[in-house]
């Protein structure tokens, strides 16, 4: 996405819409001070293995940028985020957003959020089925922690029985890709110029969600509702006019249902995200109602022998009952994974972990760990492997974008 | 109704003050305790800010500010929410606590740039909280259950800021098997019943941390919090102050504002 985009526009629509009603309601209350602070990073990226087609990088040297303004009122705020990332190598990844715009007030027993937000919902580490209300921004990193702001109204209501969260989702935000030049892409390029939507409404579809959750003695819970355009596309083989074969994305307006658990017991977190997903007549794989399911445990080995060290040990089972037609790579896949926490000065971490296909053995490896250097700075290293791909997986055009990266962050 | 009358009687008799003579030394220990917290009830809620500074064996020092917010739940457990302000790359980082007065504490820490709610496995109590020389069970709310006592002796209070008084010293034993601890000898003064220094030891009994407490003020016309409180590591040469200020006491704060969701608008 480029910061001229029109699906921008219309996010900045919906945020300007609510500032102009935020600077009237805010006039006469009590005033903090305004805070702004942020975080300049630089990404050194080298991958192991020499590019299959040529232009694409070897290296790469990546700097972005998120400056945040926040602001508080008695009863009210308002946090804007915008966000800016240079790629010398994918025009497709160099790329602007609002991460959020947003402005909140907050009572007793009902919270009230408008603009470009960011929500996050569920509990398993390997994959996040049930976050469904922001699309990810896959250009800035594959693992799908990286989101794309959303347009929002949203209410919550605070009960004894619980947190009730409403959303009206005004505005599509269409999932990022990388280009022809970049790395960590599908062998044929996607066509985002081609991109179809089952529903004539296209991006301006508005979508809704609902979502209770509630602690009960030790459980977590989480049930929610999402009816609206799929965040997740499927991608067509196509042709362009000049002949050129691509991957055209498709959006399909679902309805799903999703329950997200958590529970623990001395060293014990055990976790469940479980989707049903339905589309709406269509002939492809979101036609009929599927559904899939992440559950696992950490095992967390506190304060190992005095030194202030805690170890964990992850697992999880990541299921897709639409098997080899799943929209994503996890269709029957385990996860294992082991994270070192040092509990020093620093805060030094290491999160290790992979995730085997078990039908083809098929191997996706990540390591990352990060620590403080003085008070401002920080550093993170990743790795990224794609181990034994087969020609039918999903992942196979990743096959050889086996990389490591260090990045460098400024705090201010 | 008699018997209800009459067990009244015994609580507050067992919960008196006064040391009465032919107590047994466990029995001694446990009135110090109960009294200690008796006289900390009622507070509601609270709120303040601190500054934690952590100081290596060269004597480098780090500093990281910190908001905290306490609700009080009688006999339920307390609530309690920790904030960072600083270093920059945590700022907003939220520790939620729920401390169950009967098995593990509840525990969420929320983090800002993934906008995520983490639980934190209950088991975890003896490793250090952030880098710094107090672990999660140093900073919890102490609940009188969670120890059995011993009096030990009576003496002249440490530290400057008490030399005039006189202190109860005290043995208490944590119940739990995963404290970090095998005892704790606890200095308390007879006046106003505040913790002026605490001397921790490992599980094999050997001398690990001394807590002192110092700076006291009163607040609200009843409770006493401590402005300063270092700990000391005697077996790794490092420490840490925590500097308190800003304390307020019944600011109106409701249950709803420590649920794990509210975590997300803490800032």
């Amino acid at each position: 996405m480029t910061i001229g985009s029109p699906r921008l526009h219309h996010a900045f629509r919906v945020a300007s819409a609510s500032l102009v009603f935020l600077a009237s309601s805010v006039a006469t209350s009590a005033q903090d001070a305004p805070e702004w602070s942020g975080r300049l990073s630089v990404e050194v990226r080298g991958f192991l293995v020499a590019p299959d087609e040529s232009g694409q990088p070897r290296m790469l040297v990546s700097p972005w940028l998120q400056p945040e303004y926040y602001r508080a009122w008695r009863t009210q705020s308002l946090l804007v985020v915008p966000f800016v990332r240079f790629d010398p190598s994918d025009p497709e990844r160099t790329h602007g957003d609002i991460r959020e715009l947003l402005w909140r007030m907050v009572h007793d027993t009902w919270e009230l959020r408008a603009g470009i937000g960011k929500m996050f919902w569920g509990v398993t580490e390997s994959q996040h089925l049930v976050d469904i209300i922001n699309q990810t921004d896959v250009v800035e990193n594959g693992d799908g922690e990286d989101k794309l702001g959303q347009p929002m109204v949203s209410v919550s209501l605070i009960r004894r029985w619980g947190h009730l969260d409403l959303f009206v989702l005004p505005g599509f935000r269409e999932r990022t890709f990388p280009g022809e030049k970049g790395r960590l892409r599908f062998p044929l390029r996607v066509a985002r110029e081609l991109t179809q939507y089952t529903s004539s409404a296209g991006t301006v579809h508005v979508d809704g969600a609902v979502r209770w959750s509630h602690v009960l003695g030790g459980w977590d819970l989480g049930l929610s509702h999402f009816r609206g355009t799929g965040r997740e596309p499927q991608l067509l083989f196509g042709t362009t006019n000049e002949g050129e074969s691509v991957l055209i994305p498709r959006y399909v307006v679902i309805n799903q249902t999703a329950l997200d658990v958590q529970t623990t017991t001395g060293g014990w977190l055990w976790k469940l995200e479980l989707i049903s997903r339905g589309g709406q007549g269509d002939r492809f794989a979101g036609g009929k109602r599927f559904n899939a399911l992440t559950g696992g445990f950490e095992y967390t080995f506190a304060n190992v022998r005095g030194s202030g060290r805690d170890v964990g040990v992850l697992a999880e089972y990541l299921f897709d009952d639409r098997g080899r037609l799943a929209t994503t790579p996890f269709e029957d896949d385990m996860f294992v994974g082991a994270r070192l926490e040092l509990n020093d000065v620093q805060t030094t971490r290491l999160l290790a972990g992979a995730i085997v296909d078990r039908r083809t053995g098929a191997t996706f490896v990540s390591l990352e760990s990060g620590r403080r250097l003085g008070n401002r700075w920080t550093m993170n290293l990743e790795t990224r492997l794609f181990l034994g791909l087969q020609g039918d997986d999903y992942l196979f055009g990743f096959r050889n974008d086996d990389y490591a990266q260090l990045e460098l962050s400024w705090f201010f | 109704m008699n018997s209800l009358i009459m067990s009244g009687v015994l609580v507050v008799l067992t919960q008196a003050p006064a040391v009465a003579l032919g107590q047994t030394a466990e029995e001694r220990g446990l009135a110090i305790a109960v009294e200690a917290d008796r006289r900390d009830r009622g507070f509601a809620d609270s709120t303040a800010e601190l500054r934690m500074i952590l100081r290596s064996r060269g004597g480098d020092e780090r500093s990281r500010e910190l908001r905290s917010r306490a609700l009080e739940r009688p006999d339920q457990g307390d609530r309690s929410l920790v904030v960072f302000d600083s270093p920059p790359d945590v700022r907003g980082t939220a520790l939620l606590t729920y401390a169950n007065r009967v098995g593990d504490d509840d525990q969420w820490l929320y983090l800002p740039a993934l906008k995520r709610v983490r639980r934190i496995a209950a088991s975890n109590r003896s490793g250090p909280f952030m880098g710094s020389e107090f672990s999660y069970e140093d900073l919890a709310s102490q609940v009188v259950e969670q120890f059995t006592y011993r009096w030990l002796r009576e003496e002249a209070c440490p530290g400057e800021a008490f030399d005039s008084l006189t202190c109860f010293v005290i043995e208490r034993r944590p119940i739990e098997a995963r404290s970090g601890y095998s005892r704790q000898v606890v200095w308390i003064d007879q006046e106003e019943y505040r913790t002026v220094k605490i001397d921790y030891y490992d599980r094999r009994e050997a001398a690990l941390k001394t807590l002192s407490l110092s700076q006291y003020e009163q607040y609200a016309g009843r409770f006493w919090r401590a402005g300063d409180m270092l700990m000391s590591n005697h077996q790794t040469g490092q420490s840490t102050r925590l500097v308190w200020s800003e304390y307020e006491f019944g600011v109106g704060l409701r249950e709803s504002d420590f649920t794990p969701q509210a975590l997300t608008r803490v800032r």
